[in-house]
């Protein structure tokens, strides 16, 4: 297949982006409908307490008011926990709108429905709400210990998630010991686009509802299952979608009360949040606490993996379990460790619920495994890359079924590091490094490298194609793209194989009405699970068409061939030959083929990143010089659209490495609620990028991809993280939690002047 | 909130684009963004923030670069408004526009209606920025998704285009 498909691995520019430039897309918020009514949601004030009363009167007679609704007069059905294979357990169900409890503040109590926007705002402050606080624990482990205030009292814990893999004894045998404790902090995906939803009854009895979603069908399915109908009673659209990261991949209650409104009202509904609501209602990401030892032997061969993640859950287990498992999974990443004794566990907290953001568990494991790498290349008195180079796998050892069950497909670990090295000029790095420290400059160099796997494009996905008797091409797609550029990709996937212009090839998606089956966009999966699955359908056009052709010419169809201008011939006989259009026009209709395209085992794209930072240590300021990202992604359709997704998932990772945590205060009252006090970083605060790139197709699909849209935010923030680390190791620092903010820094550096210690780590 | 601060109704006119609107029974409150966007039918200025923090609303006031949302609608009266809309004519792409598809600068895109606008403000002012003059100019519009590298190369072309240093 592979040498036919000319147009594969050429940077196509983006036929998504002139709607985007001139205003012309629309996302939720723009969608307008005659009567359209707004919700705003009653939030919760409280981090924890007993809900004693919502009063709605005052704020329903207020003009403009439509209706206000509480929990007990829009009876939905819990949210589900995100499914595990195991059955849900009810005492655990979040619900659309609090009942008797609230865990987190933002958790919607009531909606108001207004004719205006500012009708419901006001009128959303008139609801009174009682609640009688309850203590509150946001701290993990603190929410682990015996006595803790119960978010979930006839769960009888907070830990709502315990699993065990490996045995005891992973360290048996070990010449040497390195133990570290890491903090991987709370962050907010932030979405440039917040949350939105707007729904109406349509025709037929249909309620259509558009929605900021990654994930149309699945909101499908929720939505009927919240108003008892039957699926096909409701279309899901994805309009333009402003940015998810994994956050908008889940069904969010807002989805479904917005829903829900427009069918008990007949009348269209549309909420879309504030950036502050943004801040608390949107899942936020990472939040694990690991507790781990790696054992060796003095040659600095890894013997075997300790360690005990536990991974926040937030107010609900809900779509926690996703980086709960995910790091899990990936718990020894690229190394050949052959003993893993892992504990996961889940814990809840009164805090906005957790969920997966770019990366979803393998920036958790990737940080830990790395940080561990250098403590054990630290203890050895040996270069880190060495340690790397001695307990990477070898190509020769794919598939490699890693301790915790997964099945890598191939890879070339050293290669993408070696690559990495040659990039950044490592010798000559290391030798300004030691020139810098020999000199008396306040401003220390730091270089910090994460070689890294993670995996990518597990589950199924659906696509077809079609090819018009008026040559148009339609290619259907079940993932839900939102800025991925994954209808080009696909175009060129089609228009390659058909041999057709770009320019006859159109994309649907993100339609439930229009596309009848399909899964999603996140997790890395579009462009393998939805590429493969449209190549497929393709072969099977293309197979269709040249039975067609051996029909028309008379021959038999082994004899006939597809020509480099895409038309169907005899073979040695060019002279007369029929397009595909003419095919489907003598056919009397248009030439399709469908396909679902599963794999289960998923695929795992790896890389080195390389990050060198100044850290000046008389203010704490840490400056990025540089930052080298190897990626390999298995084989590259659209390069362009590659290093797209290398770049913004690098700069979310600096940003979790230099700048951002989500905080709170003590009561569980959130600080970060705005993009002043949370910091999101500018152009201003972000280097320019130096990328390369090994490929290594994957055995598992026909076009050898692996997914690329996670990978920038996996190795970027541990080789950041290891960087600012390096620059202080002069001062006796081991470790030190992310961000690496000013004060962290100077403080490091100050406590690291007075005992060698570092304050913020029990490392050894 | 929108809206919300003054309940006096207003009618007044606005120039956007070169076009008149007439704006009736509008709330004394109520920025320039909610005007356009949910008034006038111009929704191509984004609101992402609505708190002047995120740079998606920008557009010109009098040929200054303003956050919508912080703006009055009612102080634009008398004022050019240029917003993402009026960049380019119908069905064309204003050389921004272009050097964004071409540099790979677009991802979700909600960002970009107000980057653009910057970027034409930018390059207006300072033909000839330097990258640390880029950086900080358009430090006021945040993007998540691209790590505004592609960003920055699609600024450098118009740049260098505007010059004579490209084709
Ligand atoms: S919406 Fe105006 S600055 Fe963010
Ligand atoms: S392209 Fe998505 S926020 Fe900039």
């Amino acid at each position: 297949m592979a040498s036919s498909v000319t147009l594969l691995g050429h940077a196509v520019e983006r036929s998504e982006d002139p709607p985007l430039l001139t205003g012309s897309a629309r996302f939720v918020a723009d969608l307008d409908r005659p009567g359209m009514l707004h919700a705003v949601f009653v939030r919760s004030q409280v981090a924890h307490g007993l809900l004693r009363s919502v009063e709605v009167a005052e704020a329903a007679a207020m003009p403009g008011v439509v209706a206000v609704f509480t929990a007990s007069d829009l009876p939905l059905a819990d949210l589900p926990e995100w499914p595990r294979g195991e059955p849900p357990r009810a005492e655990l169900g979040r619900p659309c709108l609090a009942r008797e409890r609230v865990r987190f503040v933002g958790e919607a109590v009531a909606v108001v429905v207004g004719s205006t926007l500012s009708a419901a705002v006001d009128a959303a402050e008139a609801v009174t709400v009682d609640i009688e606080p309850l203590p509150t624990v946001l701290d993990p482990l603190d929410a682990l210990a015996e006595r803790a205030p119960l978010l979930f009292p006839e769960h009888g814990s907070n830990e709502v998630l315990r699993q065990l893999t490996g045995a005891a004894g992973a360290l048996d045998g070990s010449e040497v010991v390195v133990r570290g404790h890491f903090y991987n902090q709370r962050v907010a995906p932030c979405p440039l686009e917040p949350n939105g939803a707007a729904a109406w009854p349509a025709a037929g009895g249909r309620l259509d509802c558009f929605a900021s979603t990654q994930a149309p069908f699945r909101l499908r399915a929720a939505i009927a299952l919240a108003l008892g109908r039957p699926e096909e009673t409701v279309r899901v659209v994805a309009p333009a979608v402003g940015g998810g990261f994994g956050a908008k991949g889940g069904v969010y209650p807002e989805q479904l009360v917005t829903a829900a409104l427009a069918e008990r009202l007949g009348q269209p509904v549309r909420f879309v949040e504030t950036r502050s609501e943004n801040m608390l209602a949107m899942c936020h990401g990472r939040g694990q606490v690991q507790e781990v030892a790696l054992g060796a032997r003095r040659d600095g061969t890894i013997v075997g993996l300790e360690a005990t993640m536990v991974t926040e859950m937030g107010a609900y287990c809900w779509r926690g379990p996703v980086p709960f498992s995910t790091s899990r999974i990936m718990a020894t990443g690229p190394y050949r460790i052959p003993k893993l004794s892992l504990t996961s566990i889940g814990a809840v907290t009164n805090t906005t619920p957790i969920g997966p953001y770019r990366g979803a568990g393998r920036p958790e494991a990737t940080a830990m495994l790395e940080r561990m790498i250098e403590l054990l290349a630290a203890e050895l008195d040996l270069d880190s890359v060495e340690v790397r180079r001695r307990n990477l796998l070898a190509p020769s050892e794919f598939p490699y079924a890693a301790p915790s069950g997964a099945s890598y497909d191939s890879g070339d670990y050293s290669a993408a590091l070696a690559k990495a090295l040659a990039l950044l000029g490592y010798e000559q790095v290391r030798a300004e490094q030691a020139d810098r420290r020999q000199s008396s400059c306040a401003t220390e160099l730091g270089v910090g490298i994460a070689t890294f796997v993670e995996i990518s494009g597990s589950g199924s996905e659906y696509g077809a194609v079609r090819v018009e008797p008026g040559g148009s091409v339609v290619v259907l797609t079940g993932s839900s793209p939102h800025g991925q550029g994954l209808a080009t990709t696909l175009t060129q996937i089609a228009a390659g194989m058909l041999k057709v212009p770009i320019s006859t090839v159109s994309v649907v998606h993100s339609d439930t009405a229009l596309v009848p089956r399909g899964v999603g966009t996140f997790g890395s999966r579009s462009g393998q699970l939805a590429g493969n699955a449209v190549a497929h359908a393709v072969e099977e056009v293309l197979e269709k068409a040249r039975e067609l052709a051996a029909v028309e010419l008379e021959a038999d169809p082994d004899d006939v061939v597809q020509l480099e201008d895409g038309s169907f011939a005899v073979a040695g006989v060019p002279s007369i030959s029929l397009g595909l259009a003419e095919l489907a026009r003598r056919a009397g209709g248009p030439i399709g083929a469908e396909w679902d395209f599963a794999q289960e085992s998923g695929t795992y794209p790896f890389g080195t990143h390389i990050a060198v930072v100044e850290v000046d240590t008389e203010t704490g300021k840490v400056e990025l010089r540089r930052l080298v990202a190897v990626d390999d992604c298995g084989r590259v359709v659209n390069p362009k659209i590659v290093a797209g997704q290398v770049h913004g998932g690098v700069a979310q990772g600096i940003a979790q490495a230099l700048f951002e945590a989500v905080r709170y205060d003590e009561s569980g009252n959130p600080l970060t609620t705005n993009l002043a006090d949370y910091a999101f970083p500018s152009a201003a605060e972000m280097p320019a990028f130096e990328l390369g790139e090994t490929e290594t197709p994957s055995p598992r699909n026909p076009l050898g991809m692996k997914g690329i849209g996670e990978s920038g935010a996996v190795g970027a923030a541990a080789a950041v993280q290891n960087a600012v680390v390096d620059a202080l190791s002069p001062y006796g620092v081991l470790h030190l939690d992310m961000p690496a903010d000013p004060e962290r820094v100077w403080r490091a550096v100050h406590e690291g002047r007075r005992d060698g210690q570092d304050p913020f780590s029990s490392s050894s | 909130m929108t809206g919300a601060i003054a309940s006096a109704e207003l009618s007044y006119e606005l120039v956007v684009n070169g076009r008149h609107h007439d704006v009736n029974g509008a709330l004394a409150g109520e920025s320039l963004l909610y005007v356009l966007r949910n008034r006038l039918g111009l929704p191509g200025s984004k609101n992402a923030c609505e708190q002047g923090e995120c740079g998606s609303c920008s557009v010109l006031v009098d040929g200054v670069l303003v956050c919508a949302c912080l703006v009055l609608a009612a102080t634009a009266v008398g004022r050019e408004i240029v917003t993402v809309e009026g960049l380019a004519g119908p069905g064309e792409l204003s050389d921004v526009q272009e050097a964004f598809v071409e540099n790979g600068a677009v991802q979700c895109g909600f960002c970009t209606p107000g980057l653009v606008v910057a970027v034409h403000d930018l390059l207006g002012r300072l033909p000839d920025p330097s990258e640390l003059e880029i950086r900080e100019a358009i430090s006021g519009n945040l993007c998540r998704c691209t790590g505004y590298g592609r960003i920055l190369a699609a600024i450098d072309e118009v740049r260098r285009r505007r010059l004579g240093e490209l084709p």
